[in-house]
């Protein structure tokens, strides 16, 4: 998963970098389902039981769980096989664990971008809100709206056009066609992600659960290539 | 230009739809559909008077609980109230009106038809009208890009399938 850091500070140095890189390696050591010797891929294969869990482990699922409960049971890490897949809450919480790495050390102007979602803080160099682009579903190189941030957490969860990566958890077998795309914005990427991931699964529903969610506006794309937006969203465009 | 309001109870939803003159499809809007099940139209109540604004959630007069908001004000008063128990012909629907700050907070539903024993809370709040647009692709002069990352699930399910081949 791409990890992208920018901070707007002279005074950032490799090491502060660093920091952050090495706390996505620790996630994804523990995390990643497709790393046969992390964590999750152990407890998979049925060889950690449930009282040895690390506490980082422990605190995902927790956070599963109470995501589950919040989504009417949309947002599920269970997947079709019966085997968990965390990474739909992995991601904000670890790029959200990152960013208050960076403002313990002190950065006020940055954003930390991983695998599609991002952390803003602040400014950017040319001393405005970060300018952040949502990605064209069907044709990666282009951007089809530009939002501005200072301080909110914005996560896109998606289907693709040669297979689906999210299912519906209410119909297992179903795989997710109406809705392409589904970007979240949010006071932070943690609450972004997870409730993106869970809007996601409710199909063209899921723009109306984010509608109704209280501080959280959404940008849902169909298959057409429809864009329908929550009431509050265009106060995030740029506006030209 | 006069706008009309009107409410229909569904099979399954609740529904508030808005409908002015020369306004295309996309200006219905329907409730969450349900799993299961088709909106089927049981009765539609003209109101006594027209909606004199376009808000939809500031003159939604059904009554509910025996309490009867007082007319065209839009204001409710604070607490939660059941609404009738309806024959919706599939099987009964019953709804609860949550009032918050005089206005409509959420609209549950108790009972509805075919419901199987869940937990889960559907919400029957009809939202308003949410805005569309075709998609355009706009000048890249951004920091940075969220999307759902084609790379990163192209890597993985590369590194899937040779893992897989990897395995004795």
């Amino acid at each position: 998963m791409p990890v992208i850091i920018e901070i707007a500070d002279a005074n950032a140095k490799q090491a502060d970098f660093d920091k952050i890189f090495s706390h996505f390696e620790y996630v994804d050591g523990k995390f990643n389902v497709f790393k046969p010797s992390s964590e999750i891929s152990l407890i998979n294969g049925g060889k950690i039981p449930e009282r040895e869990y690390s506490s980082d482990m422990r605190k995902i699922f927790s956070l599963a769980e109470q995501t589950k409960l919040e989504t009417n049971g949309y947002f599920d890490i269970v997947t079709p096989n019966g085997s968990y897949d965390p990474s739909g809450i992995v991601k904000g919480w670890a790029i959200y664990n990152a960013s208050k790495l960076l403002d313990a050390d002190g950065f006020k102007d940055y954003y930390v971008y991983a695998g599609g979602d991002i952390q803003t803080s602040g400014k950017n160099k040319s001393g405005g809100p970060w300018k952040v682009g949502i990605q064209n579903p069907f044709d990666q190189k282009q951007v089809v709206k530009t939002v501005l941030l200072s301080g909110e957490g914005i996560a896109t969860s998606g289907s693709y056009v040669r297979g689906n990566h999210v299912y519906n958890p209410k119909e297992k077998n179903k795989t997710i066609k109406e809705i392409v795309s589904l970007t979240v914005i949010g006071p932070n990427v943690y609450e972004a992600d997870r409730f993106a991931t869970a809007a996601f699964a409710m199909e063209s529903d899921g723009i109306k659960f984010i509608e109704n969610l209280k501080g959280f506006e959404g940008y849902m794309i169909d298959e057409k290539g429809i864009a329908t937006l929550t009431s509050g969203f265009e106060n995030y465009v740029e506006q030209h | 230009m006069i706008l009309f309001t009107f409410y229909a109870l569904y099979a399954h939803g609740y529904a508030l739809i808005l409908v002015q003159p020369g306004k295309t499809d996309n200006g219905l809007i329907v409730s969450p559909s349900f799993p299961g099940g088709d909106a089927t139209s049981l009765t539609a109540t003209p109101p006594s008077t027209p909606a004199s604004t376009s808000t939809p959630t500031s003159d939604a007069s059904a009554s509910v609980g025996g309490q009867t908001p007082t007319p065209g004000s839009g204001q409710y008063k604070d607490g939660t109230y059941k609404g009738d128990s309806v024959d919706a012909y599939y099987g009964l629907v019953q709804v609860q009106a949550v009032i918050q700050s005089g206005q409509i907070a959420d609209v549950q539903f108790l009972s509805y038809p075919n419901d199987r024993q869940n937990s889960v809370r559907i919400s029957a709040y009809a939202t308003p009208i949410l805005t569309q647009e075709a998609i355009q692709a706009q000048s890249a002069n951004v920091d940075i890009v969220s999307g759902a990352t084609l790379t990163s699930q192209a890597f993985q399910q590369s590194l899937a399938s040779a893992l897989a081949q990897a395995k004795n």
